[in-house]
């Protein structure tokens, strides 16, 4: 199930806490050998974690992590604005309609179910509060799960070689894209309702008839 | 709230240069929402305060007399989030939360509130509200649909409080980046948005988040002003002739891809 959680709220979820930051570990350190934080607990955490940003989670029945990933406004201090503005030609994007994501990450074992589940999450966090864009760093290869979801990025920017390669890109709003998400998820969109008002208390169909 | 009327009063935000100009606009604001309260609120980590709108004055001074914002689920549960809050979703569940709430009715805040809040740095807040009497559903049916416009102002409006209050830390102006800059400059000049993506060699959606961010950073409503405010403060140039030129905008695009487009 797809969880919507706010830093402050994460040590709540001990488990899917403690798995999700081992799981980025494994990503970002051994896998893709990103010049990260790996702290004794074996958890990889930095500086945007302690800015009680809102992590999208999936939780898998176990309990466990599944995959996540992370946003923050741009209107804050950003990941994007602080290390790769060089990738946007020195644009430095700021709206409060556009939020940041960053740290996509899946868990061992995670399918593309998985993957098109949190994306309809990002989906469902632009239709609810009113966002134009997401704006993420990831890792180039991502670009063909993305795309296989049916939600392609635009990538503004890459830097590095191999391993070391990064992108940066832009997920605009597109309301059509929902329906290939939601099928691709495996996932009903009641059910993807529910789970965000679960957690944000309210469902997100009142907002939609705005839009 | 139309465009017209958000144009007007985003406008008339940005030449107020005192705060009890900015008083009479939240004043208007309600009006024009048609419901009972429009307020800032301004807070910084170690409880300093501040803050206009149209309260009872005399439900400021007792929320400072009594410490509310130590008690407050307003301010409390908005130090925790950057989502748009309906007061409903906050926790309401501590005894002093509910004396606390009865009370605000009493002064006339209402039983509904909507507030954008805007975390700044060293863990300053600021939060722009709008409260009213109805029930569940009105108050759902209004805070959809004004959602988006809400957000706008409760950014401008931070900007401009921060801005005019000495000892506050303003965000600095941030200037347009390259690529802002030469989208506004061709937006400027009359090309469409689609023409404008194909000069900059990006997709529509792309070219939307640059001028969205460079609207935030004008303050500006639309993409109109958004070139009328970057061409008032000499940050774009747009030459009247430079859209005919067969050369296409000098110094900045070496191919002809301008001439080509404009020619099409």
């Amino acid at each position: 199930m797809l969880r919507y959680i706010y830093g402050k709220d994460l040590s709540t979820y001990p488990v899917l806490q403690d798995t999700m930051h081992r799981d980025r570990a494994t990503q970002f350190a051994e896998r893709l050998k990103w010049a990260v934080q790996v702290d004794e607990n074996g958890w990889e955490r930095d500086e945007y974690d302690a800015l009680n940003p809102l992590y999208v989670i999936w939780e898998n029945p176990d309990g466990t992590h599944g995959g996540s990933m992370r946003f923050l406004p741009t209107t804050e201090q950003t990941m994007v604005n602080d290390h790769f503005s060089n990738l946007l030609n020195g644009v430095d994007i700021r709206s409060p309609f556009i939020w940041e994501c960053t740290r996509f990450v899946l868990g061992p074992g995670a399918n593309s179910r998985v993957a098109a589940a949190m994306m309809l999450a990002g989906g469902e966090l632009m239709r609810a509060f009113s966002l134009t864009h997401l704006l993420g760093v990831f890792d180039p290869r991502m670009v063909r799960i993305y795309s296989m979801i049916g939600a392609s990025p635009e990538v503004l920017g890459s830097a590095g070689e191999g391993r070391d390669k990064i992108s940066v890109g832009l997920w605009p709003f597109r309301p059509q894209d929902r329906i290939q998400v939601l099928k691709r998820a495996g996932l009903s969109s009641e059910i993807s309702e529910h789970w965000f008002s679960r957690s944000f208390g309210h469902a997100i169909h009142a907002v939609r008839k705005a839009a | 709230m139309t465009e017209l009327e958000l144009d007007t009063f985003l406008q008339a935000l940005e030449q107020a240069d005192a705060l009890d100009q900015i008083q009479q606009l939240i004043v208007e604001l309600r009006d024009t929402f048609q419901i009972d309260h429009v307020v800032y609120h301004w807070v910084s980590a170690d409880g300093e305060q501040y803050g206009f709108g149209t309260y009872d004055p005399a439900w400021a001074a007792r929320y400072q007399e009594r410490d509310y914002i130590r008690v407050d689920p307003v301010i409390i549960g908005c130090f925790q989030q950057f989502h748009p809050v309906d007061w409903k979703r906050l926790d309401w569940s501590s005894k002093a939360a509910r004396e606390f709430r009865k009370e605000a009715i009493a002064y006339g805040i209402g039983n509904q509130g909507f507030s954008i809040p805007i975390r700044g740095p060293n863990g300053q807040l600021a939060l722009f509200t709008a409260s009213h009497s109805t029930d569940n559903e009105s108050w759902a049916a209004f805070t959809s649909k004004h959602q988006r416009d809400w957000i706008l102002i409760a950014h401008y409006l931070n900007q401009k409080a921060l801005q005019l209050e000495k000892g506050r830390t303003p965000e600095p102006v941030r200037a347009l980046s390259p690529r802002e800059t030469d989208a506004l400059t061709y937006l400027g000049m009359g090309y469409s948005r689609g023409q404008v993506a194909d000069l900059l060699s990006i997709s529509e959606h792309t070219l939307r988040a640059y001028i969205e961010s460079a609207r935030f950073k004008l303050g500006a409503l639309n993409t109109t002003h958004a070139v009328a405010r970057a061409t008032s403060e000499g940050l774009i140039i747009i030459g009247g002739a430079a859209r005919a030129a067969a050369g296409g905008w000098p110094g900045r695009e070496t191919d002809d891809k301008i001439s080509k487009t404009a020619a099409s």
